[in-house]
């Protein structure tokens, strides 16, 4: 009787699959969006964690420094020689620094950076705090009379939203060092002079755009990583899924905040 | 250890719920329950594992939120408190977890200065390793306060997290099952702390567990759970002085008698 059924009506059981699908989806957006709420109204107002901030921004920031110098570094290096025998084909090889400053500093400065903190930093918010949430920590700081949200959430986003920046300035300078280093080795052309080239095509613009982006991914990357862990739940399957869900989910914005903010900058241009 | 007379005063209710029910999903949990702590006692709630035990603590705490019913706490419902006051409210009572729930990343004493800094604005240094070093006194773990949690036994957690909540000098303690997963000697010591800190502390207890002799060491009133309602309140002897089936094999199966 029930394989009957199942045949003969099998459209309103989709249309009802589909439609409780798209109702947790749009849950989930307005959660994300009532947690975002939640931070700015709970960051401005007192007690300020300052130390926690600071912890947290060696946490997420100077940790990450050698991942971060070496992928940079690669990234400068192996560009520069990619792009070199298309430029060779024009004879335009002294553009070299110029397309490797722009490339850099315009999309992969701040992208690289976002997508490796998304991986560590992001997952690690999200592991962090999942495991706090699944053993009652969070719990145990709420009815302690103390602000959990405040000094867990707001710490950590403040802290990616600084970090973030600072690496992806640090990514842009280890990444044009290491152009510098395969374009001096094989045309042999001086700091001074690379430099020179690599900066005379950037505008105001694009240091702005390279860096608002940074800070965009920064508060990404940390709002993804808490909200996935602070709202997990179902025991240490939930932690996995938070760490998981936080750098699939941070991973994704980003590239959704770069196409809208390189549109932005271009209007300005 | 034989427990002490309690100084219980039946006039003063700190506790007052009425007709609190709470379900998940279509599963009723509490189906409007009624129940008065009072000042100064110890009050065991008991009952099979699923029962609803550990919802009754959190909706008192103000963790989960009921679905109907009143829940007076100090004279405050925390049905209809504001969150400014639930904060306020919540500094007066204690909460000990099933898991003890201490700050993995944090020592002991970082644990222990945690709420201590944030709800008693102007504290001085002094003043916070005083209360620290005292509330480990009073649990005897002094030894361990530069230790990380990760370090410490499951009985040693269980205290460290007792003193966690007493630091604030709490009204109401609420213990979440205090000796699950405890061998019976570290029990026994847990069961002892709980009545000593009634003593010492003045403090008025909710003690959720399934384990009799938790309930016959700690409670001077033990209030069984069943089937999302209290089936019987009174002393220990009262309560198992019954034919009634449901309450009976609890009894029986335990090895308490």
């Amino acid at each position: 009787m029930d394989s009957v059924n199942n045949t003969t009506n099998p459209a309103p059981s989709r249309i009802k699959k589909t439609q409780n699908k798209l109702a947790a989806f749009f849950l989930m957006l307005h959660r994300i969006y009532a947690f975002v709420m939640r931070f700015f109204k709970e960051v401005f107002l007192p007690p300020y964690e300052f130390k926690e901030v600071i912890r947290q921004c060696y946490e997420t920031g100077v940790r990450s420094f050698t991942l971060i110098t070496l992928t940079g570094f690669i990234v400068g290096v192996i560009f520069t020689k990619q792009s070199r025998p298309s430029l060779t084909d024009f004879g335009a090889t002294s553009w070299l620094p110029s397309l490797v400053s722009i490339a850099i500093m315009k999309a992969l400065a701040p992208l690289v950076t976002a997508l490796i903190a998304a991986g560590k930093v992001g997952s690690s918010i999200g592991a962090e705090l999942g495991s706090m949430r699944v053993t009652e920590q969070i719990d145990a700081m709420e009815v302690s009379g103390t602000k959990p949200f405040k000094f867990l959430v707001c710490t950590r986003v403040i802290a990616t939203t600084i970090t973030i920046p600072l690496l992806a300035t640090y990514v842009a300078f280890i990444a044009l060092l290491g152009g510098y280093l395969n374009v001096s080795q094989n045309e042999g052309t001086t700091y001074s002079v690379f430099m020179d080239q690599a900066f005379e095509p950037l505008t105001f613009i694009d240091f702005w755009a390279s860096l608002s982006k940074a800070i965009v991914f920064g508060f990404t990357i940390g709002i993804v990583g808490c909200y996935q862990g602070y709202n997990s739940t179902k025991g240490t399957e939930g932690v996995g899924k938070a760490a998981n869900g936080a750098v699939v989910t941070a991973m994704f914005l980003v590239f959704i905040e770069e196409v809208l903010i390189v549109q932005i900058a271009g209007w300005f241009r | 250890m034989e427990k002490q007379k309690a100084h219980i005063d039946k006039n003063n209710t700190v506790i007052k719920i009425r007709g609190v029910e709470k379900s998940f999903a279509d599963y009723d949990v509490l189906r409007g329950i009624d129940l008065d702590l009072y000042q100064g006692e110890n009050l065991v709630v008991l009952g099979r594992s699923g029962t609803g035990k550990s919802v009754l603590i959190k909706l008192i705490s103000g963790l989960l939120s009921t679905d109907a019913g009143t829940i007076e706490v100090l004279g405050n419902d925390v049905t209809t408190i504001s969150q400014r006051a639930l904060e306020d409210l919540r500094i007066r009572i204690g909460f000990s977890f099933q898991n003890s729930a201490l700050y993995d990343s944090m020592t002991v004493r970082k644990n222990l200065e945690f709420p201590l800094v944030r709800n008693r604005k102007g504290i001085t240094r002094a003043e916070i390793n005083k209360d620290v070093e005292s509330v480990l006194d009073a649990v005897g773990l002094s030894q361990t306060i530069n230790q990380m949690p990760a370090e410490l036994s499951g009985g040693q957690r269980k205290r460290i997290g007792i003193a966690r909540t007493l630091i604030l000098n709490p009204e109401i303690m609420l213990y979440d099952e205090p000796t699950a997963g405890l061998d019976p000697i570290t029990c026994i010591e847990i069961n002892e702390l709980i009545n000593e800190v009634q003593q010492r502390y003045h403090t008025s207890s909710i003690i959720i567990t399934h384990d009799l002799t938790c309930a016959k060491m700690t409670g001077d009133r033990i209030a069984m759970l069943l089937d999302g309602q209290f089936q019987r309140v009174g002393t220990f002897d009262e309560v198992f002085a019954t034919t009634d089936e449901r309450v009976k094999p609890f009894f029986d199966y335990n090895f308490i008698q």
